[in-house]
């Protein structure tokens, strides 16, 4: 019974977080989005227009379900769930600190990837079902978009699995500490299983991981349909794109997916290449700065500070780049980030029988 | 040839990352708000630009190109602006008098009492044509600007300064006058 309840209460306790991310990670956005163009964003709605997320919210609830009369029915209504879903069970294996972490699966990895991939079923779901021409171009993008882009995903968690050796997402964020179960080397060379902080992070372990993060960083940008590769629903040209017709609470599940998604993909790259809930700070004599900071709760806080910062990248590259042309999309994924991508995988299988032995 | 096209696209885009994280960080201050006339007007590169309007405001110009003003005393109702005018928002109407009225601030003589003096700012589009005909210089253009309103009538601003019952006097004056040169024609 107790065991049930807690199998409540955290999905509750994620959601509540998601939606609360949501709130802050949309007024950052428009103030990011301010301050980058010299403008000031929202300042009206309360301190420094800090209740303007709120309003928002409250806003979308109170709207009615509109629905339009040639939609098909059931997908239309269907859709936001499944996108929102797609992403929130992506959560459940996401470790947040040492041993904090809703399921622990040796297949968390595949597991996030599989269903990560629902996103795109739910996104044609809500361009199909919409039939409107802009919300159909705009899922026949994303589709296009999401499938080819999984595979640059794929072909980077690979390289770093091949490095960890495992799946289960516990077990690597474990391996990139002080708290190792096996020996750290810092590009294959030093031994620093003791002096952990930044040098242990994967990111670190090979010269190549460095390529494979930012290409999984650029991969997952637009899986989650952000500028520069936001041409799903692109707006000069598109309207809204799939979400053209959606409105009020279904809008905002559309939404709030969007930017879990963008924490879950921040997140997942932290966990994988940058030391998940392990502290940046390393051992140095006798300062043991590394021992200092972990623990649950520090590991807590560092999963935010890394998550949180990797958004914030997320969101500069949004303010700072144009959108992609669909085919530059293409051009970019099949002929530059694949190829690299399957150099970066060959050169992890050598280097574990190479170097790592 | 790709290779070229992406290392290109990187350094441009890590380029355009700096310039944004730039102006990120020197959004911590805010320029001044500063009279366009200014010299130092383009020293201020850095900084947040909005100027929260009701709250401040830039400094404009005295007499700029904003809402008309009427110096209805000035006025010798010659109707130029109004035939001026390519939107046609001003109204007047006329009446004549059987002598000079009085004379305006820069001596010309009145001859005609201004009934009606209508501007309607909803139609205006600013151009300040009525201003560069007017002979008198009453009509000018003022300061105001921030003038807003939930009825569009409100926006017809009335410079004449005549009641219902001068005008019916002034009008009943000049048939009476008109009457008198007819006898007088006749005999």
């Amino acid at each position: 019974m107790g065991e049930l309840i807690i199998h409540i209460i955290v999905p509750i306790v994620i959601f509540g977080f998601i939606a609360l991310f949501t709130l802050f990670a949309v007024y950052a956005e428009r103030k990011i989005a301010g301050f980058v163009q010299d403008r000031l964003g929202p300042m009206e709605t309360g301190k420094y227009g800090l209740l303007q997320t709120v309003a928002d919210i409250l806003k979308l609830i109170q709207k009615e379900f509109i629905t339009p009369s040639v939609a098909d029915k059931i997908l239309f209504a269907l859709a936001p769930i499944i996108i929102f879903i797609a992403v929130f069970i992506g959560f459940s294996v996401m470790p947040w600190g040492p041993d904090v972490l809703p399921a622990n699966t040796n297949t968390g990895l595949f597991f996030i990837m599989a269903v990560v991939a629902i996103d795109a079923i739910g996104i044609l779901m809500a361009g199909w079902g919409s039939n409107n021409k802009y919300s159909l171009l705009g899922s026949i993008r994303a589709i296009a978009q999401m499938v080819s882009y999984e595979i640059p995903v794929g072909l980077a968690l690979i390289s770093a699995v091949m490095i960890t050796q495992t799946l289960n997402l516990n077990d690597i964020a474990f391996n990139q500490g002080i708290w190792a179960n096996e020996d750290i080397y810092f590009l294959g060379i030093w031994n620093v299983t003791d002096i952990g902080g930044i040098l242990a992070w994967n990111i670190f372990q090979t010269p190549h991981l460095l390529v494979v993060y930012a290409i999984f960083f650029i991969a997952t940008l637009a899986e989650c349909n952000r500028a520069p590769f936001d041409i799903p629903e692109a707006e000069s040209e598109l309207i809204g794109g799939f979400h053209t017709e959606y409105g009020g609470i279904r809008f905002a599940f559309i939404f709030l997916a969007e930017y879990a998604m963008m924490f879950l993909v921040a997140m997942l790259g932290v966990v994988i290449f940058l030391g998940g809930w392990n502290t940046p700070l390393p051992n140095i004599g006798g300062l043991k700065l590394a021992d200092w900071t972990t623990g649950i709760y520090w590991g807590i806080f560092w999963t935010f500070v890394k998550s949180l910062t990797i958004v914030g990248i997320q969101m500069w590259i949004r303010w700072t780049l144009p959108r992609f042309r669909a085919d530059q999309l293409m051009n970019l994924c099949w002929k530059i980030m694949i190829p690299i991508a399957f150099v970066c995988m060959a050169i992890s299988g050598l280097w574990r029988i190479l170097v790592m032995v | 040839m790709i290779l070229k096209t992406t290392i290109q696209g990187f350094t441009t885009a890590v380029k355009g990352l700096l310039l944004t994280i730039r102006h990120l960080f020197a959004a911590r201050q805010k320029r001044e708000v500063v009279d366009i006339r200014q010299d130092a007007y383009f020293d201020q590169k850095e900084g947040v630009t909005t100027v929260q309007f009701p709250k401040e405001k830039m400094p404009i110009p005295e007499v700029a190109r904003y809402q008309l003003d009427v110096e209805i005393d000035d006025c010798i109702v010659c109707d130029l602006c109004a035939k001026a005018c390519p939107v046609d928002c001003i109204t007047i109407e006329a009446v004549k008098s059987p002598e000079a009225i009085g004379k305006t601030s820069d001596g010309s003589v009145k001859r005609l009492y201004a009934a009606q003096f209508d501007i309607d700012m909803a139609k205006c589009m600013y151009c300040g044509l009525c201003t560069v005909v007017c002979p008198t210089e009453c009509i000018t253009m003022t300061d105001q600007y921030d003038r807003s309103t939930t009825k569009l009538t409100d926006l017809i601003y009335g410079f004449a300064d005549m009641t219902d019952e001068e005008i019916a006097q002034r009008k009943e004056e000049w048939t009476r006058f008109q009457a008198e040169k007819e006898a007088a024609k006749k005999k």
